[in-house]
């Protein structure tokens, strides 16, 4: 263990820890924009600058030593951090309001933290790069008004989904959140994961159609067997969001495309709730006994005419995994082995 | 175990001295990219037509840069038993002349030369410890450089312990070359202390910052200099692999190290078991693409390694300790390298005899600017800029008054009229508020305004910023849109102030060098010529009549003597007039592209530019 002192609390980590887990633990703010748990640290907002042992260093990386002296709000520290989010607030979209992110964003948590004044801001001269908003993908956009090149979206790509879809690119005024040959989105090897867009701090990687739920209710996704821990965001009677749940040790928080923005099928309008049953080549609405007795009956002729190994059933990957082993318990009465599952197909 | 280098060296300085002592005229072509430019192989070939013409026998030679790149195509005549003349600005036309003319008739041409055996007019004043056979041998030649001692600083060093040949360096004081001046023998201690199977040795000859071309030259000149370095450095952190990082925009140096590199081999001067000594050392080349930040060790690396090259933040292990593909790497910049075999050869002592204490040796700049006389100097550390400016460059061109010195490059800085005396070392120029850098050197006129000059380095390191940290990249940006306004006329009241500000958190808050000297030009402008800033944005005014928005173009009615000829040459029409009377500007059309100025007859002078209060006339 390692002990030092934060603003004079003396605080005990283990050795390897950085100076923001340190302040972590004893509940001491320090504002970050690049960092993030899961992932690597970049160092490159700097705007977690702190004065340890009299030297500026960024907490996200700076490792902890011995009877180190952190002062969180020394005034060089202070001076780089207030500079860098004026002047990213000075590349950076002024329209909140129209921001997924709004109330919920690192940018305006940072930017409150150090203190924004309309008197400095005016020194200032303000220039947003003018972008057209990627809407390429279906799932999220990315707008680059928006992005204040914390890298995060680039590293969860890599280090989470492992597919390195995003890099930097370009130099200077001009480095952006790219794919490679900066193409479109849904022209890259994007998959669609939305765990970049969770991960971002800001609005630049928003959900598409987003309404903020009212309520949370915990559930497991029915798309394979993984069975990833979700928690389903409802408003009213309505499905409108899903996340995945971090305290869920089989997916700990990731989910696929499917599990993440699949969910529109629930309140969907063309979404079957009653059987249908085919009368003079036309499907038409029918109760749950007519359609068990037709397929009771169908099952039978079959098996009498032409055997059991006639039959065969292919179960559904949307359906739970009792429901699935339900299924075959069913079909193999039948006295057929003829299994299948669409997650193979 | 005695290496074998005595039998290639007399081989070597026999051929040289025949060489000098065949009974024929040697004739000398600088052909590095400099000389190129301005047409030496044009030249080679004209003397080559000439020579069969005449039917005369001398052996033509070409060989690198000797610095005076104000007076390419260099071409040097070594008649038997005469000095050695140096002729400069000769064309293919010319050349033939000289061939004739000196060959043939005797007759020396001395209207051409520019000096008569020695090696540069300002010979007292430079020293040539980097560029000792630049210029003078032919980079194409092994044995030329070995007839200069070449490769006994390698030969010795494999009869040393690797500690002993380490102290050597450390004793002789030489410190990196390509900027941070960081102690060479230290780096390449802490890479002999750490164990591993493998290490490299980097040669940095990315040199990216606009106007610097001095690596480019020494690669081009004396290749065989910068391995010889490269393989005493190999043998003595222990590392069997090189590689030579050089901007693919050198072709030439490119070309001429593939050259240096394959002779060396087949002298076994490299590759395995070099002279039976059991070492072994390979050299391969890496074209770097060309992005300035990319001659920062880390991102050097990386882009080696295949990736986006970009500083890497601390905390983070050494270069010398984890460096390419995580093994410890020496990276030093070509002129280092090229310093070490002459440290080994002729002792730690005679290196520290040159320069100052702390910083010894030589600096080599790249003197360009309004200057009298341009190119590559080199000059031993301590020397006072005044030596530099007004005696070996000449003084300021066109009869100007000096206004300040831009040293370093983006990162360095600009000094004033009374700084002129500052001794020049690694250390005295980073505490006057600039920076030695790579030696970049470039000398202003009362016509250059300094806000201009903050502005336009300060766009260089925008655009080289890597953009990975958010000081450099936006605050650079930041500095440079007030920059700008300021120019146009549109500061305002609290900029100077916001841009020291500014500038200083950019420097506090930046992850490399680039961002963290980015500021600079902008801060020693602001520290030196302050009151240049205060004309801009209070007075409207550019001082030294540089910023077009700030000035306005007339003519006066007295001295115009309606000749015509600024009305034909002005772009926009802009001027008009007639015959006897005198002509006028339309300022709403005027473009302030300056032609009507240069146009007018300096005996009528009539064309004014004035700003705010003030006006001069040419
Ligand atoms: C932005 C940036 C650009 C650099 N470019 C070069 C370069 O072109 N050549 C060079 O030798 N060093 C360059 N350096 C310095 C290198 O990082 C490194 O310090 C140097 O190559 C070490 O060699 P030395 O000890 O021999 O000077 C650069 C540094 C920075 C921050
Ligand atoms: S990301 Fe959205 S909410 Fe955050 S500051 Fe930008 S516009 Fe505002
Ligand atoms: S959605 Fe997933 S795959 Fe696509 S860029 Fe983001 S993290 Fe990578
Ligand atoms: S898109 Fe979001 S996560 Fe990616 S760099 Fe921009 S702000 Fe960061
Ligand atoms: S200081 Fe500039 S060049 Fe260096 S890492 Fe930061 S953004 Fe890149
Ligand atoms: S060039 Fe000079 S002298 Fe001639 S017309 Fe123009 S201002 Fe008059
Ligand atoms: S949070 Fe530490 S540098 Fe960005």
């Amino acid at each position: 263990m390692v002990t030092l002192y934060i603003d004079d609390i003396q605080v005990s980590v283990e050795k390897g820890s950085t100076i923001f887990d340190a302040a972590q633990k004893v509940g001491v703010y320090i504002p970050t924009l690049c960092h993030h748990p899961e992932l690597h640290t970049f160092g490159g907002c700097r705007v977690c600058m702190v004065e340890a042992n009299g030297k500026l260093v960024t907490a996200c990386r700076a490792p902890v030593t011995d009877g180190m002296v952190v002062r969180i709000d020394a005034e060089g520290a202070r001076k780089v951090q207030r500079m860098v989010v004026e002047l990213l607030l000075t590349k950076h979209n002024e329209d909140c309001q129209t921001c997924v992110k709004d109330s919920n964003c690192k940018l305006q948590e940072v930017a409150n933290y150090v203190g924004i004044t309309p008197e400095r801001m005016a020194m200032l001269r303000r220039s947003v790069t003018e972008v057209e908003i990627d809407e390429s993908n279906p799932f999220f956009n990315i707008d680059r008004t928006r992005c204040i090149l914390c890298g995060i979206c680039i590293r969860t790509c890599e280090e989470i989904n492992g597919v390195t879809a995003l890099d930097f690119g370009f130099r200077g005024e001009h480095t952006a959140v790219v794919t490679m040959g900066n193409k479109k989105l849904a022209e890259s090897t994007c998959e669609s994961c939305g765990e970049c867009m969770e991960r971002c701090p800001t609005g630049a990687l928003a959900r598409k159609n987003y309404e903020r739920p009212n309520r949370e209710v915990k559930s497991v996704c029915g798309y394979c067997g993984v069975g990833c821990g979700i928690h389903l965001g409802v408003r009213g009677d309505r499905v409108v969001s899903v996340r995945g749940d971090k305290d869920n040790p089989v997916n700990k928080g990731q989910l696929c495309v499917k599990g993440r923005f699949g969910y529109n099928f629930v309140n969907h309008p063309d979404r079957l709730t009653t059987p249908l049953i085919k009368r003079d080549g036309e499907l038409v609405e029918a109760s749950w006994d007519e359609a068990l007795d037709l397929v009771a009956s169908r099952f039978k002729e079959i098996i009498d005419e032409s055997g059991p190994n006639a039959l065969g059933g292919i179960s559904s990957a949307r359906c739970t995994t009792e429901d699935n082993y339900v299924f075959t318990r069913l079909i193999r009465s039948l006295g057929t082995n003829n299994l299948d599952h669409c997650a193979r197909l | 175990m005695r290496i074998k280098l005595e039998p290639l060296r007399q081989e070597a300085v026999k051929n040289w001295q025949e060489l000098q002592s065949f009974g024929q005229p040697i004739i000398l072509v600088g052909a590095a990219t400099c000389g190129r430019a301005s047409g030496a192989l044009d030249v080679m070939a004209a003397i080559g037509e000439k020579m069969k013409e005449l039917e005369i026998d001398a052996i033509v030679r070409q060989t690198g840069c000797v610095g005076m790149c104000h007076s390419e195509v260099l071409v040097d005549i070594i008649k038997p038993g005469r000095p050695r003349i140096t002729y400069a600005k000769i064309t293919p036309e010319l050349a033939k002349e000289l061939v004739e003319d000196y060959l043939v008739h005797d007759n020396a041409r001395e209207d051409l030369a520019i000096c008569v055996q020695g090696e540069t007019p300002d010979e007292d004043l430079q020293v040539r410890v980097v560029m000792r056979n630049c210029g003078h041998i032919d980079p194409n030649s092994i044995t030329d450089y070995l007839a200069q001692d070449g490769y006994m600083g390698l030969a010795k060093a494999l009869e040393m312990m690797p500690q002993e040949i380490i102290d050597e360096v450390k004793v002789s004081g030489l410190r990196g070359r390509g900027g941070g001046g960081f102690p060479a023998g230290r780096k390449w201690e802490s890479c002999l202390q750490v164990e591993s199977d493998q290490k490299y040795v980097i040669c940095n000859a990315d040199e990216g910052d606009p106007g610097a071309f001095m690596d480019r030259s020494v690669l081009e000149g004396d290749p065989h200099s910068v391995i010889e370095g490269m393989a005493i450095a190999g043998y003595a952190i222990g590392a069997s692999k090189g590689i030579l990082y050089v901007r693919a925009e050198y072709p030439l140096a490119i070309r001429q190290l593939k050259i240096a590199i394959e002779q060396a081999k087949e002298r076994n001067l490299l590759g395995e078991n070099i002279l039976g000594s059991g070492f072994s050392f390979d050299l391969d080349i890496f074209q770097g693409a060309g992005a300035f930040v990319c001659g920062e060790s880390t991102a050097l690396v990386l882009s080696i390694e295949g990736k986006r090259g970009m500083p890497k933040p601390l905390p983070r292990p050494r270069t010398s300790e984890e460096g390419l593909w995580g093994k410890p790497t020496l990276l030093n910049n070509v002129k280092t390298f090229a310093c070490v075999a002459q440290i080994i050869h002729r002792g730690p002592d005679w290196f520290k005899s040159i320069g100052t204490e702390k910083c010894p040796g030589t600096a080599v700049f790249a003197l360009t600017g309004k200057v009298n006389k341009c190119g590559l100097i080199e000059v031993p550390m301590g020397i006072e800029l005044d030596k530099i400016i007004n005696e070996i460059g000449g003084g300021v061109a066109g009869g100007r008054a000096f206004k300040a010195v831009q040293t370093g490059g983006p990162s360095g800085g600009c000094l004033p009229a009374d700084m002129l005396n500052l001794p020049v070392d690694i250390d005295s120029l980073t505490a006057a508020g600039s920076m030695m850098g790579s030696g970049g050197m470039v000398v202003m006129d009362d016509s250059t305004c300094m806000v201009d000059v903050a502005r336009y380095f300060l766009e260089f390191s925008l655009e080289e910023s890597c953009g990975q940290c958010a000081p450099c990249r936006v605050g650079t940006e930041q500095m440079l849109t007030i920059l700008k306004d300021i120019t146009q006329g549109k500061g305002r009241e609290g900029d100077i102030d916001l841009l020291v500000e500014m500038g200083k958190a950019i420097i506090d808050g930046s992850i490399c060098g680039l961002g963290q000297s980015a500021p600079n030009p902008v801060l020693s402008t602001i520290r030196y010529f302050r009151d240049e800033y205060e004309a801009h944005i209070r007075d409207k005014e550019c001082p030294a009549k540089a910023c077009k928005a700030l000035i306005t173009y007339t003519i006066d009615a007295e001295k115009c003597q309606a000749c015509g000829r600024c009305l034909k040459a002005c772009p926009t029409q802009a001027i008009t007039g007639a015959k006897k009377t005198p002509h006028t500007i339309d300022s709403d059309k005027c473009d302030k592209c300056g032609i009507c100025f240069s146009e007018c007859p300096d005996r009528f002078a009539a064309v004014l530019i004035t700003t705010g209060g003030t006006e001069s006339s040419n």
